[in-house]
């Protein structure tokens, strides 16, 4: 079996553009990595920055696709880069990398993910149980079918990962700072179809309006770059129809 | 103010109206057109003026919301003052088409 790790036979190297600097501004900076048969964007950062430059800034922590921590723009789209393949992006051997955008950048590529998280609480985006509203678990147990239309519902987004592709890629976040954006939408309407879930209401009336659900243009960039496959854009959409009819009074 | 609330209101009322209005063109030139027969169809038909008042009501609303969102995304324009602004334009534009249409049914 081939080692995975050793460079490929051409002895090819990647060319690797880096964004580096912070809040104040910053620049590319080009460095050489050795092309290998088989490896991740996240692999080269972390070879750069145990081979080339100890100082460079950026973040990861499962490095199999599950805590949403090592998202980055990569070649102008924004990838979760443990998962993301540099064969798949970088044919021609060329990476350039740059911190994920709309949000505050602390260093290199590490971003400050503060007001993406703060947007998921003003989302109401934490569970409520209905018959605990303190927090504490519910004495029974709560049995929703597999199969009911609302469990799947929830099921559809209860996926996410955290990662903030889907906030990086959304223009209405760039144009309205506001906006709750994607992720914590999704969010909300993963909770609002939980039959479990207490705060229907006020989640409801927390994601309407122009900070909210009906900021979204409906562009599906979230849908098409999440890299979960969830559908944040049809989460949105939901959530519009759901507080259509909940405005006069009807609610399913 | 619920904009978003009229937005969706005026835009099913226009999709349904918009259709009512070409189809009505459509069978309206069939036997040539002429403002004679434009007008002996409109005189005095209270149906058409709330066809058309109703209609030019939610193009004008429908239309300042939606440049209410352009302004406030591209040239940063927000706040209730420019929302009274915005409904304000709406309902004037509202005027001049609801006032052509009693133009036509009372002429
Ligand atoms: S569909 Fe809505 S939430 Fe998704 S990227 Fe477009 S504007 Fe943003
Ligand atoms: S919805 Fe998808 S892209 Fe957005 S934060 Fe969750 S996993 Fe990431
Ligand atoms: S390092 Fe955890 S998702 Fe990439």
């Amino acid at each position: 079996m081939q080692d995975r790790s050793e460079p490929a036979p051409t002895g090819a190297v990647l060319q690797v553009d880096v964004w580096r600097g912070d809040a104040s501004g910053g620049e590319l900076r080009r460095y050489q990595v050795p092309a290998r048969e088989n490896q991740t964007v996240l692999d080269v950062v972390t070879h750069i920055q145990r081979e080339i430059e100890p100082d460079l800034a950026y973040r990861f922590a499962c490095r199999v696709g599950m805590c949403g921590s090592c998202a980055m723009v990569v070649n102008g789209r924004a990838r979760w880069t443990c998962r993301t393949h540099v064969k798949k992006v970088a044919a021609d051997g060329v990476l350039e990398l740059r911190p994920l955008a709309n949000l505050p950048v602390i260093r290199d590529l590490a971003t400050d993910m503060a007001p993406f998280f703060d947007k998921w609480a003003r989302a109401r985006g934490t569970f409520q149980p209905k018959d605990a509203p303190d927090g504490a678990v519910p004495a029974e147990f709560h049995v929703v079918p597999p199969s009911s239309p609302k469990r799947q519902a929830a099921d559809a987004g209860i996926e996410c990962i955290g990662c903030g592709v889907c906030y990086a890629s959304c223009d209405i976040v760039a144009w309205n700072p506001d906006y709750l954006g994607p992720a914590a939408l999704n969010r909300a309407w993963t909770l609002v179809n939980d039959v479990r879930d207490g705060a229907r209401q006020p989640r409801l009336d927390a994601v309407k309006g122009d900070a909210g659900c009906h900021a979204c243009h409906s562009t599906q960039s979230c849908t098409e770059r999440c890299p979960k496959g969830l559908d944040p854009s049809g989460a949105v959409a939901g959530l519009k129809r759901t507080l259509f009819w909940n405005v006069f009074g009807w609610d399913r | 103010m619920r904009l978003w609330v009229i937005q969706r209101v005026t835009a099913m009322w226009l999709a349904f109206a918009v259709l009512v209005h070409l189809v009505t063109i459509l069978a309206a030139v069939q036997g040539g057109l002429s403002a004679a027969e434009i007008l002996d169809r409109t005189r005095g038909s209270l149906g058409w003026l709330g066809f058309y008042a109703a209609f030019a009501l939610a193009a004008g609303l429908h239309g300042a919301i939606g440049l209410r969102a352009v302004a406030a995304e591209w040239l940063g324009w927000r706040g209730k003052r420019l929302d009274a602004a915005w409904v304000a334009i709406g309902l004037l534009t509202a005027g001049f088409g609801i006032s052509a249409a009693y133009g036509l049914y009372a002429a």
